[in-house]
């Protein structure tokens, strides 16, 4: 079987050999070839053409770019694609079914945890990962989950209402 | 941004991976958590021709006591394995205070606190921690294995001591022998951000009496300042407001802090000397308690 990918401007040196890669990204298997230094965030962008995971501060600042790897939120700005390899990737496009929007993603249009949105499914992802572990979140536990992901525009308030939103709503859904 | 262009290794034997180091020579560099080396990286602040990921060497992602109280801590353990860690929060007070204060929660996923020590840098909390606690470096290379303390383990601002084929491969915090209390203070503008300030205490106390003291400073020098003199000011005695207060005047004289746009050299030296009341206080309360 060929799979075709789009080219990410990553042309390896001469001296420096591409190296091939088998990840797992939003439940479909993939394989890539990529230059050592292609950036995890470059390859879902601009190789698996997810654009759902943002470059904001491009320097481990901010938090836009993050994904779950193996679960864990990572910024993925500041992790190597090729690490990626033999690994599981959820983006922001991973978080909704075919016929639903994930209770995370209602909960940001309810509580209006968005303004400009940059911010927004780096939030999602780390506020996930919260939930995973821990499903009865307090505001506090809220906040402190997502204190590596900055916003600009909306002060928290409502990205944290958000959140709690989702909690409740997947505890109402894991007790219904 | 992009990294300069770099060959990548990811050996799957510490063994594999000094001889890649070996055969690197100065150009090559152990990516283990990269959170720091990543960022360097894209900045073209460094350029390391080889990179040698050991983030597939099994055996590395330990935090255990030994039988006796030894702390070893491998070098693929992250930040938030610490933070979670129910063995520091019995107990490593000082570690267990500090471990939600690296950087931010999805930097603390990745990190590794044997990176943090290795890559040295002023701002860096660990460093403190190790060095008020007496601990050392664990380095393996082609000759074999060798303890280096973590006080002369940091050589300067972003230097170590290991030689270019060397991997530090676990950090020791030896057992106490009396009770263990003490705690790290940060002051930061946000979460994430590098410390103003930072006070690492590390105290043993038998009896009441304070059997070992360690004093370290975050962010007010060229490198981590183990704060000896403030240290030795404790030291024979019980807790008391005069010990503490030489204490914390000692602490304040061995910073070397600069004014930036985190804040004043003084402002900075009156919160190492604020921070080290409140540290000492705080297990004043404790060492009271058990004598």
């Amino acid at each position: 079987m060929t799979t075709v990918y789009d080219d990410v401007g990553d042309q390896a040196a001469g001296d420096v050999p591409m190296r091939r890669i088998a990840f797992t990204i939003n439940g479909a298997r993939k394989i890539a070839e990529v230059e050592p230094r292609l950036l995890l965030a470059h390859l879902i962008r601009r190789g698996v053409g997810l654009t759902g995971t943002h470059m904001g501060c491009d320097t481990t600042n901010c938090g836009a770019c993050t994904v779950l790897v193996d679960g864990k939120p990572i910024k993925s700005c500041t992790m190597l694609a090729v690490q990626a390899d033999g690994h599981e990737i959820t983006t922001v496009e991973g978080l909704a079914s075919a016929s639903e929007l994930h209770p995370l993603q209602e909960g940001f249009r309810a509580e209006h945890g968005l303004q400009c949105g940059f911010c927004t499914p780096g939030m999602m992802l780390a506020a996930k990962a919260l939930l995973d572990v821990n499903p009865d979140p307090t505001e506090e536990d809220v906040r402190w989950a997502l204190s590596g992901n900055l916003c600009r525009c909306t002060g928290y308030q409502n990205i944290v209402k958000s959140v709690l939103w989702a909690a409740a709503k997947l505890r109402s859904q894991s007790a219904g | 941004m992009y990294p300069s262009r770099f060959r990548y290794e990811a050996p799957r034997s510490l063994e594999e991976a000094i001889r890649l180091l070996h055969e690197g020579g100065d150009e090559a560099k152990i990516m283990a958590g990269g959170q720091s080396l990543v960022p360097l990286m894209k900045l073209r602040f460094a350029s390391p021709e080889l990179i040698v990921d050991i983030n597939n060497v099994p055996g590395l992602d330990y935090h255990r006591a030994d039988p006796d109280g030894t702390l070893r801590v491998g070098a693929l353990c992250r930040h938030a394995d610490l933070e979670r860690s129910d063995l520091l929060k019995q107990a490593q007070p000082t570690m267990a205070a500090a471990a939600p204060l690296i950087a931010d929660p999805l930097v603390r996923n990745r990190g590794t606190l044997v990176g943090s020590l290795c890559h040295a840098d002023p701002q860096g909390d660990w460093a403190s921690v190790v060095v008020a606690l007496g601990g050392s470096v664990v380095a393996r290379g082609p000759g074999g294995r060798r303890a280096i303390p973590a006080a002369e383990f940091v050589t300067g601002p972003f230097e170590n001591a290991l030689a270019h084929d060397e991997i530090a491969v676990e950090a020791v915090i030896p057992a106490p022998v009396g009770t263990r209390s003490g705690g790290y203070l940060k002051l930061e503008r946000r979460v994430g951000d590098f410390a103003t300030v930072g006070v690492a205490v590390a105290l043993e106390t038998s009896d009441g009496s304070v059997t070992r003291a360690g004093i370290a400073l975050t962010g007010v020098g060229g490198s981590t300042i183990a704060a000896t003199q403030a240290a030795a000011a404790l030291m024979g005695g019980p807790l008391t407001p005069e010990s503490i207060e030489r204490a914390a005047e000692a602490a304040a004289e061995a910073a070397q802090p600069r004014s930036d746009h985190r804040g004043s050299a003084e402002y900075k030296r009156h919160m190492v000397r604020t921070f080290v009341v409140r540290l000492l206080s705080r297990d004043g309360a404790s060492v009271g308690k058990a004598a």
